[in-house]
């Protein structure tokens, strides 16, 4: 079952995806199969199966508290798109 | 034969009998390059003048690295300092990182030469190389098919002999699948072997770095140069790496392999699973034990990995928002605009589409019905295989359910083209090392044997393939005369 | 306040974790550098970075929750939270959702002798954002500029439980907090570095009833009159809107120091949809019980047992004992005061008094001032043994906090010294009497108050040098 318009335009907002109206109503329908695909999971009963969110056996990996050089700040501005005064430089936030 | 069509440890021995200099094996590579590229296309960028220096460099100098002096390809999704890294998408198409990843620094610090930076999925989202934003990568032994993907331009590269190996990205299948479609050996290491830090990120949790080489020995020469603990990412585990060339024996006698029916159904080309059968049939011969097992909830992979990998891919992938790096829409008067404008002409379809369905996956009201679903299934997933390595070494299975499919064949229905990964999935799933090794071929097109080994044994990996190298005797697949 | 409702207030407090280098990088987290120059591509979310935790940050958010009589549990792991902003380099915060570092837990204030306990919901541990610097005016900018120093350096969240009934109940709230990261030596809680920040959920209800009513969170609190200021104006416009028939929305507010007011910063109508889930890139941590107990072990004296002490060995009340425990600067001044100079309540008074007065006039903290306890312990003495009056102290311990000299050179410089020479006075009052025959006779009619008048000439014409006791009592013999 196809999303609807409402929910695509929700998505795409949490995303910052800036859909035309053809790309909404394609991905309405193309998600809808892909989720209704993902809805056999729902064939297996999972109640009591632990959520596998780490697969490596391992725990606390830590660094010490060193300072290490940082980058060089040409380095780090090398591939701004807008940089001033050794800062990236955005349009205004409404 | 000339330099190109060799594989690394026959240009290695050369190399160390003083037979061949690193600039005339560089010559010899980019000759095959130049003339076979235009059919190919497996590029995005070459770096000739730099490989060429530095071969220069390697002789005079008389490097002493493990493989100095040899060229390699590198996926475009490998960050290499000052050379452009796209990740084949418009977004990144003039990003020069600052920095090498940490696979390709080891590759540079061993000597060997990157050549360029080879064609992909975007994001590394795909099965065909068709999803590059600049231009489609052709499978060269048959330049109307696809070589798979998302690792496509990798495995073309290696299959074309344009390089003698080259590494790529295993996140549902992209080393694997592209192998089997190329007729190359690929190998994606246990989640945790190799470093993935430099690598541009799809799924943190399922990416892992791999190899494609002409042949297993190759395989275990590169992995054995790449494999260990990073400080620098926390899930490369402190795990001892084995000297993987150890394993190049075909001693294969009483291993226990299984052999999930679940990978031999009915959307399974019968060519394949008769070539698998086949494959098996040898090893038995050789004196290992094959035998029929159950992976019962193998069907359900696919679905929950396209959960799990797109929620993933929809947070790594938000950090392309113009700020920083990337394409900017500088038309844009406000930062909201900005951002989604930037977002919206710097991916293609396929990203936004994934990129929208992990977010959907994520957002409040469906994180238990479908990504917290999705880990608990993957929980399923994973204790199958470990039931199964219980009582045997090894899971032979099909890489692949068709041979390579031609170009603009799959691009209708995005399910339909999620389904190349119905077999490689699950390993990905499971955190598991899986290898892909041609068995023959069908049609004239190579059919890949996919071995699946328990976490960190890749050492048994290679020991079976090696054998079955020796066992069928097909090793080193060429495409044939004419093609390319 | 409308007698018919209470406020109800709630604290969410960041404190910058004192560490050398940022929580998942070896960038340093030194404050004022110039922008962008302690950033690499960790922290400015560069494609293929991954995140290596800082162990001393794991060690210090444990420490704070034992200072908090906080549960560490066995398993923790950090989360994703997702969201776009410009200062934001990955468009996810590493942080901690459902298992956090520190469970419950709670802290002790204390208002007019009454004793509270606040309860303390949850600490965890996160990732800062880098700083935003707006170009234009607030209410027309055009652009911004990005600096990400800040990005990545590590913060610990500490929830409270919303159990505050009053302004002043969350500002002395915030200073026992503060206080207590402090004394455990976890934080520099520089509130005008943004090492320690303050965001006040605050909501009304009638007297009496049990449920919550909606709150507003209010941000941009950036000292703690601020914080005490803003919770006021705000439970005040939420009684008038509900008096006025009106809703209360929840929302995001900010504190308008300029109008001293709080604002809706509602711009988008939707509220975030964090979709957190487990950071993939970073193992989950097991805390084992050794690791508690070695920190446990190693925890410095808090303020509630320095203030304990402070009572039982000085018998100070608990008011001074509070406020001379609200940073460990303040204590050891007050330790190391009480050494040379052993009359508790005198230095106390002094501290509470004078000292606290300058400071906060200057802005600036104890740590600050310029001379030490023991030039105070010496104004102290020179106050006791007569070399000056007590009047005089108060002009001279002004100069010693301005030009950070000791008592002595400060008399000697200014010719301060008391003067209590009897012959001495005897010259001066004579001189007065005779000045003022008319006073005089008021006096000796009667009239007390004229005694007070002739003082007051006293001291001027020995620019207030006389000692006062020893001239009213020579004053009253001679009339």
């Amino acid at each position: 079952m196809a999303l609807t318009s409402k929910e695509v335009e929700h998505v795409a907002w949490l995303a910052r995806l800036n859909l035309s109206q053809q790309e909404k109503e394609i991905f309405a329908a193309q998600l809808g199969t892909i989720l209704e695909y993902a809805g056999m999971l729902n064939q297996l009963d999972t109640d009591g199966v632990e959520p596998l969110d780490h697969i490596l056996p391992v725990f606390n990996v830590f660094r010490a508290d060193q300072v290490e050089p940082s980058a060089p700040r040409e380095e780090i501005l090398s591939n701004g798109p807008l940089v001033e005064e050794g800062q990236y430089k955005v349009p205004k936030i409404l | 034969m000339e330099l190109f069509e060799l594989t690394l440890h026959e240009l290695l021995a050369l190399h160390r009998n003083n037979q061949a200099s690193a600039q005339e094996i560089t010559d010899s590579v980019f000759a095959r390059i130049h003339q076979v590229e235009d059919k190919v296309k497996a590029f995005i960028s070459l770096d000739e003048e730099n490989a060429r220096l530095k071969a220069k460099a390697a002789d005079v100098e008389q490097w002493s690295g493990k493989i100095a002096g040899i060229p390699f390809g590198l996926k475009d999704i490998f960050c290499t300092r000052g050379l452009r890294t796209t990740c084949a998408s418009k977004m990144l198409e003039n990003f020069i990182p600052t920095y090498d990843s940490t696979a390709g620094a080891r590759l540079n610090e061993a000597g060997g030469l990157l050549v360029g930076k080879l064609n992909m999925d975007e994001f590394a989202m795909g099965s065909s190389t068709e999803q590059s934003a600049f231009h489609a990568t052709h499978n060269p032994w048959d330049l109307m098919r696809v070589p798979g993907g998302s690792s496509g331009g990798s495995a073309a590269a290696v299959a074309a002999g344009e390089v003698p190996f080259a590494l790529g990205t295993d996140t549902g299948g992209s080393i694997r699948q592209p192998a089997a479609f190329c007729g190359v050996v690929g190998l994606r290491p246990t989640y945790g072997r190799v470093s993935r830090w430099g690598v541009i990120a799809y799924a943190s949790s399922l990416d892992q770095v791999g190899v494609f080489a002409k042949d297993v020995e190759d395989c275990a020469l590169v992995m054995n140069l790449i494999a260990g603990r990073d400080p620098r990412d926390s899930t490369s585990l402190e795990i001892e790496v084995p000297d993987y060339t150890a394993y190049l024996n075909a001693d294969i006698k009483g291993m226990r392999i299984a052999c999930p029916r679940e990978y031999f159904g009915q959307g399974v080309d019968a060519g394949i699973q008769d070539a698998v059968k086949k494959a098996l049939a040898k090893y038995e011969e050789a004196g290992a034990i094959v035998e029929d097992v159950s992976l019962p909830h193998s069907e359900y992979a696919l679905p929950a990995y396209y959960l799990v990998a797109t929620a993933e891919a929809s947070a790594n992938l938000a950090r392309f928002d113009g700020v920083r790096y990337g394409l900017r829409d500088t038309q844009a008067d406000n930062v909201v605009d900005m951002f989604s404008n930037s977002r919206s002409q710097g991916f293609g379809a396929e990203v936004q589409r994934r990129i929208m369905l992990g977010t959907y996956a994520l957002s409040s009201g469906y994180y238990d019905a479908y990504y917290l679903k999705a880990l608990k299934v993957r929980r399923l997933i994973y204790e199958d295989f470990q039931k199964v390595f219980q009582d045997y070494d090894l899971v032979i299975a099909p890489t692949t359910p068709t041979t390579a499919f031609k170009i603009g064949e799959q691009t209708g229905d995005p399910l339909t083209l999620y389904m190349n990964d119905i077999l490689t999935v699950p390993i990905n799933m499971a955190g598991l090392p899986g290898m892909s090794i041609p068995c023959g071929l069908l049609n004239g097109l190579p059919v890949g044997l996919q071995l699946i080994g328990k976490p960190f044994d890749e050492g048994t990996l290679i020991k079976a393939a090696y054998a079955y190298e020796e066992i069928s005797g097909i090793r080193h697949l060429k495409p044939q005369q004419g093609v390319i | 306040m409308g007698k018919d409702y209470e406020v109800v207030i709630g604290l969410e407090v960041h404190a910058e974790l004192k560490t050398a280098s940022k929580i998942f990088c070896g960038c340093s987290t030194a404050f004022g550098a110039e922008p962008n120059t302690q950033v690499c591509p960790v922290c400015s979310g560069f494609p293929g970075m991954l995140p290596v935790l800082n162990e001393k940050v794991v060690e210090l958010a444990i420490i704070t929750g034992l200072a908090l009589n906080s549960e560490i549990p066995d398993y923790c792991k950090f989360d994703r939270k997702n969201y776009f902003y410009p200062d934001l380099p990955k468009a996810y915060q590493i942080s901690q959702f459902d298992l956090p570092i520190c469970k419950g837990g709670y802290l002790d204030i204390e208002i007019d002798g009454e004793k509270k306990r606040i309860g303390i919901t949850r600490a965890h541990m996160e990732e800062d954002a880098g700083k935003l610097v707006h170009q234009g005016n607030i209410t027309n900018t055009t652009f911004s500029l990005v600096d990400l120093n800040r990005s990545g350096v590590p913060l610990l969240e500490i929830v409270s439980e919303p159990e505050m009934r009053s302004a002043r109940e969350a500002r002395v709230y915030m200073e026992k907090l503060r206080a207590i990261l402090l004394f455990a030596g976890v934080s520099d809680c520089k509130m005008q570095e943004g090492s320690l920040r303050c965001d006040a959920n605050v909501s009304v209800r009638p007297v009496g009833e049990s449920k919550l009513g909606t709150r507003a969170e209010i941000k941009n609190l950036n000292s703690f009159r601020s914080l005490e200021r803003a919770i006021e104006y705000e439970a005040r416009r939420q009684i008038e809107a509900i008096e006025d028939g009106e809703e209360i929305i929840q929302e995001t507010r900010t504190w308008d120091e300029d109008k001293q007011a709080t604002r809706s910063m509602r711009s988008k109508e939707e509220a975030h949809d964090y979709r957190y889930f487990p950071e993939p890139d970073l193992p989950p941590l097991q805390i084992s019980r050794e690791w508690v107990e070695k920190l446990a072990a190693a925890m410095p004296e808090l303020p509630d047992k320095a203030s304990q002490r402070l009572q039982e060995s000085f018998g100070l009340p608990s008011y001074d004992a509070e406020i001379l425990t609200l940073s460990p600067e303040s204590l050891a001044f007050f330790d190391q005061c009480i050494e040379l100079y052993p009359q508790a309540k005198t230095v106390s008074n002094w501290m509470m008094g004078e000292l606290s007065r300058l400071l906060n006039q200057n802005n600036m903290e104890i740590g600050d001032c310029r001379f030490g306890p023991a030039e105070l312990a010496r104004l102290l003495s020179l106050i006791d043994d007569g070399t000056i009056s007590g009047k005089m102290a108060k002009t001279i311990f002004e100069e010693m906090f301005n030009s950070g000299e000791a008592p002595d050179h400060i008399i000697k410089e200014q010719g301060m010294t008391q003067i209590s020479d009897q012959d001495t006075l005897l010259k001066v009052i004579d001189e007065v009497i005779a000045a003022n025959p008319v006073v005089v006779e008021d006096f000796r009619n009667g009239k007390d108050k004229a005694l007070g008048f002739l003082v007051g000439q006293i001291m001027k014409a020995t620019k207030g040098q006389a000692n006062p006791g020893v001239v009213n009592s020579l004053l009253k013999e001679r009339l």
